[in-house]
């Protein structure tokens, strides 16, 4: 077992990064949104702060690395093809309902908006669900 | 001064990406394996950024306006259709299939591995198909 402490405080972090752009930008903390938004175009003066929070994202193993720690990075142990669709999915998905792990599951379920809620239920859902076909029923496999 | 501050609440998100364990898909696949060797990180994770996250935004909202913008830009919606739980669980597939959600696939990037890179192509298509799909401007 791993010590616990350290994933809340991750995710305490991960709430702090999500008040710190409501206090100043009025944004929701919503990785979906904010780099969806670059790719399927926005406004130019939209821009440049979405660039500057995915760097800030893309910096962060690196700042940990640099400092001496472990970047954390893992690399996915799959396919080609099951990247490329995953991938697919996400982006797809993601956009079509407005948003992800950190738009719905943590921005929206912390102002208990019920659409976020619902999302969240069903990605979870869908997400085990997934994990069990591949695992235990040997799909994709 | 906008852009700063995002980097800033950007740097922030991807810490605690790195210290929950969420850059690492074997440990996003652990938790979504319920019928495995479930690995209950991800939900400390998770308590911790709803926790804080609904604090402080508690005491946010109660102001007129954020520091650097008019108005808070909070989503209007508040119908539960279709197109959220379809969306919402063509996402959950997509994540439990490689076990990237993506926060975490854009941070990876940082370890250029081709896997990251590929996912986040793709992903990135996604979005601009998905914003495509009829009706998508709703």
């Amino acid at each position: 077992m791993n010590h616990f402490y350290i994933p809340a405080l991750g995710g305490t972090l991960i709430g702090l990064a999500a008040i710190l752009l409501m206090a100043t930008l009025g944004r929701i903390a919503g990785i979906s949104g904010i780099a969806g938004r670059l790719v399927e175009g926005c406004a130019r003066g939209d821009r440049a702060w979405r660039v500057a929070f995915i760097l800030g994202l893309i910096l962060a193993p690196l700042l940990v690395q640099a400092i001496g720690g472990n970047s954390g990075i893992g690399t996915p142990d799959s396919s080609s093809l099951q990247l490329a669709l995953a991938g697919l999915c996400v982006g797809i998905g993601t956009r079509i309902s407005g948003g992800c792990t950190s738009g719905h599951g943590v921005c929206g379920v912390a102002r208990l908006s019920v659409r976020s809620i619902v999302a969240t239920l069903v990605f979870m859902a869908c997400g085990i669900a997934t994990v069990f076909a591949i695992r235990h029923l040997g799909w994709g496999g | 001064m906008r852009s700063a501050f995002a980097l800033i609440a950007g740097l922030l998100f991807g810490l605690g990406l790195v210290f929950g364990g969420m850059t690492q898909p074997a440990v996003v696949l652990g938790f979504l394996d319920v019928a495995g060797a479930w690995n209950p990180q991800l939900l400390f994770v998770m308590a911790g950024a709803v926790a804080t996250t609904a604090i402080g935004y508690r005491l946010l909202l109660r102001r007129k306006r954020p520091l650097l913008e008019k108005t808070f830009h909070i989503p209007p919606t508040r119908q539960v259709d279709m197109r959220l739980i379809g969306g919402a669980a063509v996402f959950g597939i997509g994540w439990g299939l490689v076990g990237y959600c993506p926060g975490p696939a854009l941070a990876s990037l940082a370890g250029l591995s081709p896997s990251t890179l590929l996912f986040v192509a793709a992903m990135a298509l996604g979005w601009w198909l998905g914003a495509r799909l009829p009706a998508s401007r709703s």
